[in-house]
């Protein structure tokens, strides 16, 4: 228990994806099973113990300890489960000569009926140590909250069997905890797993942007070109009577969008973009499509209100024929037909951009249709679908980034080889009228600049600071004083979050605008105007 | 002063001290914008303030300031003020002996170790029949760059409580070293930053070090230098240290140790190391929050306080019959003391660091 206790209180304080994959590989190297594959679960999010409940904690701390000690320790920590694995009260005569392992917490949680599952909590809290206390509580309430999502873990398994990760990915939904089998394999002492079960992810293929010079090499008429739609990349896969959504990285998101898996009456695995709308009216904004995202669960009102749909621009296997070795001339047709027999409205086909040559197809790309266009695909003719980031066969070619000239507010010191640097930046524009004019935040960015320009803002920040919040500094910006930044982002959503209203999606640092005066920088009505489109 | 809900004290009613020619407590010591002030004696316990006589109890410099007229304090305190302040930091200097009694206007005084940093001490005043220990900071964990704690039976303790809530339990310094050195190991191509306040958490860090048989040398910030040196002519064996100057550029310090004060690192200073993985030695590591908004990304609980268990544990040692608690979270401690029966009150003093660990 306590390297699993070990493994989460580093991977909370690192900041580093190196160096998570560093501590993961190492806690797989040095771990046995099943431990190591129930750390796993944990981390993914598929552990279950569902006969313990948070609410019990509090219950149970204060039956051991003054309620008001414990208040005062909870007002000061300000999270439960790290308050009461600090303050539970150990008793010496319960400790017993080792700690419990990872295996044996689990299945005792996991064996627990309803009416000893408090007791079974209390029991594992006397046995163990601060960190293991704290740890073993974070299994019960679920939800780490580590800063390890499911595809940084599997990158891990990857990196610690020096295996493709895409191959982690097709396997994943066919395993189950505590892995032993993947683990055997990727330690060259077995086979690789058999995947035996229906509906299983495929890993994705993905395009690589379009770099200077690169069109002037590629002859038009290899391409196919497609508007590319700025919702979320979705696979359904439906076989056996089971159906499926995927995201990009093979998480398993069906439980978000009942609606749209609940028209997959079909047997193939298509590939496509999840949008919101109807598609034989209208598509809805990102915005709309930002109601559905990020919920386990949905109510049926958001259901009508913003309806799911899939926009198909693959297909990868139809009924028992794997298709992925075909041109994409030929499974586009195959797609056609196909989608032709699904519910249109939930299903519809990404439809083609026709275009002479490429500087046709640059004036499309520039002015898209629609606002949740973000630009153009380009699809090679006799591409085969192949797993991955393959260099030539799919280019994704962007619209250019919208950009805003905003006044440096705050700045926050990094992380990591950046902790000694304010990296940082909260950014704000102008607004209030004549006289009045006050900045506002509008979001914050921490890349786009090179290691000198790093090197002058960090300087201009420590000579500017006004005020210092820990690792936070406000910096002089006034209508005479400030550093202006030009702030490249690609969109805005509406937000009720932040004072000026809204939120830009994917903020960096441009240019650095040492040469305007900062009463120069926009206003909020030129980003609200760009809302309203 | 005394709060009417307090009948836990067996000591006669206060208002009959002058009948029973017994001093009350709070005639004996209280508190000034200055610090804790005694009358009877005339001298103050760590004054924040230049004052005519002071009596410090250890070296940090939120308890032992420069300018006042004459100072009573351990030898090695009174050397580290001259190494920090230059050797005219007070007019005249007395150094007490551990364990001698010295008095000054009638009021009895003697020095005992409080096993917080290199010469610290508590203070214990007694006058008329009353005995007060003021504790200065004090821990209870073993620490083999200080001598250990010797608790001083007393009528009222007065006692730190900077890690006063029961969250705070510091694990064995061990542990945490032991933490240390797999990191260490783990990344051999960083270099570990650990911050450590300069006297005393940053010499027993190294000390833990070498302890724990790591014999490579440690890098230290400048700033430690000339306390460590001291360290090391008190007996104190802190191996090779050698200054964290850039000579043959940032590989020098892949895989390195180097100690500094917390503050060193979030300063320029820092960017002359590898991919550094900062790490704090310090009892506020305890809390993850407080790791995580100082970007620490390897905290080491290692404090030179007392944490929960041991606070407690010596406020039932010292026998004392009332606990006045000053700096840190003072509610905690004496809710814990009123739940035992044991009268206890809130010192308000002014001028100390709370985040001083």
């Amino acid at each position: 228990m306590n390297r699993f206790a070990e493994l989460l209180d580093r991977l909370v304080l690192t900041p580093s994806r190196n160096g998570k994959l560093t501590l993961l590989t190492d806690y797989f190297r040095s771990v046995g099973d099943p431990d190591r594959g129930l750390a796993l679960a944990a981390i993914t999010g598929d552990l279950n113990i569902a006969a313990v409940k948070p609410a019990m904690l509090r219950t149970l701390v204060t039956e051991r300890m003054d309620p008001v000690l414990f208040g005062y320790s909870y007002d000061y920590v300000g999270d439960l489960a790290e308050t009461v694995s600090l303050v539970w009260p150990q008793t010496p005569g319960n400790i017993p000569n080792r700690e419990p392992t990872l295996g044996e917490v689990v299945a005792k949680l996991q064996a627990a009926s309803r009416s000893d599952g408090p007791k079974v909590l209390a029991g594992l809290l006397d046995s163990a140590g601060i960190s293991a206390r704290f740890a073993i509580i974070k299994l019960v309430t679920g939800g780490l909250r580590i800063g390890v999502s499911a595809r940084l873990a599997k990158q891990a398994l990857a990196d610690f069997g020096k295996v493709d990760v895409t191959e982690i990915e097709e396997l994943w939904h066919g395993l189950s905890p505590p892995y032993t089998a993947l683990f055997a394999w990727l330690e060259g002492k077995a086979e690789k797993p058999r995947n035996s079960a229906m509906a299983l992810f495929r890993p994705v293929m993905l395009s690589n942007p379009v770099g200077d010079g690169d069109l002037e090499k590629l002859d038009p008429a290899d391409y196919a070109a497609e508007w590319k739609w700025d919702g979320i990349r979705v696979q359904a896969v439906a076989e056996g009577g089971i159906r499926r959504l995927y995201s990009r990285t093979g998480d398993d998101v069906s439980g978000a969008f009942p609606d749209l898996a609940g028209a997959m009456d079909f047997s193939a695995t298509l590939d496509g973009e999840l949008l919101v709308g109807d598609p034989r009216q209208a598509t809805g904004t990102f915005s709309d499509l930002q109601q559905r995202l990020n919920r386990k669960t949905v109510t049926p009102k958001l259901q009508q209100q913003y309806p799911a749909f899939m926009r198909c621009y693959d297909v990868l296997q139809i009924g028992d024929e794997d298709l992925r070795a075909l041109p994409f001339r030929e499974r586009r047709g195959r797609l056609e037909t196909f989608v032709g027999t699904l519910d249109p409205s939930r299903f519809d086909l990404s439809p083609f951009v026709d275009f002479a040559d490429w500087q046709a197809l640059e004036e499309l790309r520039r002015a898209p249709p629609h606002p949740i266009i973000e630009g153009v695909m380009l699809k090679r003719w006799d591409s085969p679908y192949v797993a991955g980031r393959p260099k030539g066969p799919w280019f994704k070619w962007k619209r250019d980034p919208h950009t805003v000239d905003a006044v440096l507010m705050y700045a926050q010191r990094g992380h990591g080889k950046r902790s000694s640097f304010y990296s940082d930046y909260t950014f704000g524009v102008w607004s209030g009228g004549e006289g009045e004019e006050e900045l506002v935040p509008v979001g914050k960015a921490y890349f786009g600049f090179t290691d000198e320009e790093l090197k002058q803002i960090d300087k201009y920040v420590r000579d500017n600071t006004v005020e210092r919040f820990g690792p936070v500094r406000s910096v002089r910006a006034d209508r005479d004083n400030g550093l202006v930044l030009e702030v490249a982002f690609e969109g805005l959503n509406r937000s009720t979050r932040h004072k000026s209203g809204v939120a830009m999606r994917f903020p960096r640092i441009s240019r650095l605008r040492w040469d305007k005066p900062a009463n120069e920088a926009d206003r909020i009505e030129t980003l609200q105007a760009l809302l309203d489109r | 002063m005394r709060e009417s809900a307090v009948t836990y004290n067996r000591l006669p009613a206060p208002e009959l001290y002058p009948i029973l020619g017994i001093m009350r407590a709070s005639d004996l010591l209280h508190p000034r914008p200055e610090g804790l002030y005694c009358p009877p004696g005339d001298f103050f316990i760590d004054p924040v303030r230049p004052v005519n006589r002071a009596l410090i109890t250890h070296g940090h410099s939120d308890h032992a300031r420069s300018g006042h007229r004459s100072v009573l304090a351990t030898q090695q305190t009174l050397d580290i003020m001259g190494l920090r302040y230059g050797e005219n930091f007070a007019d005249t200097t007395q150094a007490a002996q551990l364990g001698e009694t010295i008095v000054l206007d009638g009021v009895s005084i003697s020095f005992h170790p409080a096993g917080h940093v290199l010469g610290s001490a508590q203070i214990a005043v007694e006058h008329q029949g009353t005995r007060i220990v003021a504790s200065g900071d004090y821990k209870r964990q073993k620490d083999a760059t200080c001598a250990p704690f010797e608790p001083i039976q007393c009528d009222v303790f007065i006692t730190e409580a900077t890690f006063g809530l029961p969250v705070f339990r510091h694990p064995p310094d061990t542990e945490e070293i032991a933490r240390l050195l797999k990191s260490a190991a783990q990344f051999p191509e960083r270099s570990h930053l650990v911050g450590a306040y300069a006297l005393g958490k940053a010499q027993r860090v190294m000390r833990l070090l070498r302890d724990a048989g790591y014999d490579r040398p440690i890098y230290i910030h400048g700033a430690l230098e000339r306390l460590s040196e001291y360290y090391q002519t008190q007996g104190i064996d802190l191996g090779t240290l050698e200054p964290a100057t850039v000579e043959g550029g940032k590989q020098d310090f892949a895989g390195a140790v180097v100690v500094g004060p917390p503050s060193a690192f979030a300063d320029r200073w820092a960017r002359r190391f590898p991919d550094p993985i900062s790490c704090f030695a310090s009892g506020w590591m305890r809390i993850r929050q407080r790791a995580k908004q100082g970007g620490v990304e390897l905290p080491l609980i290692i404090s030179d306080h007392a944490d929960w268990d041991e606070l407690t544990a010596t406020i039932k040692e010292t026998g004392a019959e009332e606990i006045w608690v000053t700096h840190g979270r003072e509610e905690a401690l004496v809710r814990w003391c009123e739940l035992e029966g044991i009268a206890a009150r809130p010192l308000h003093l002014v001028g100390y660091e709370d985040e001083g660990d």
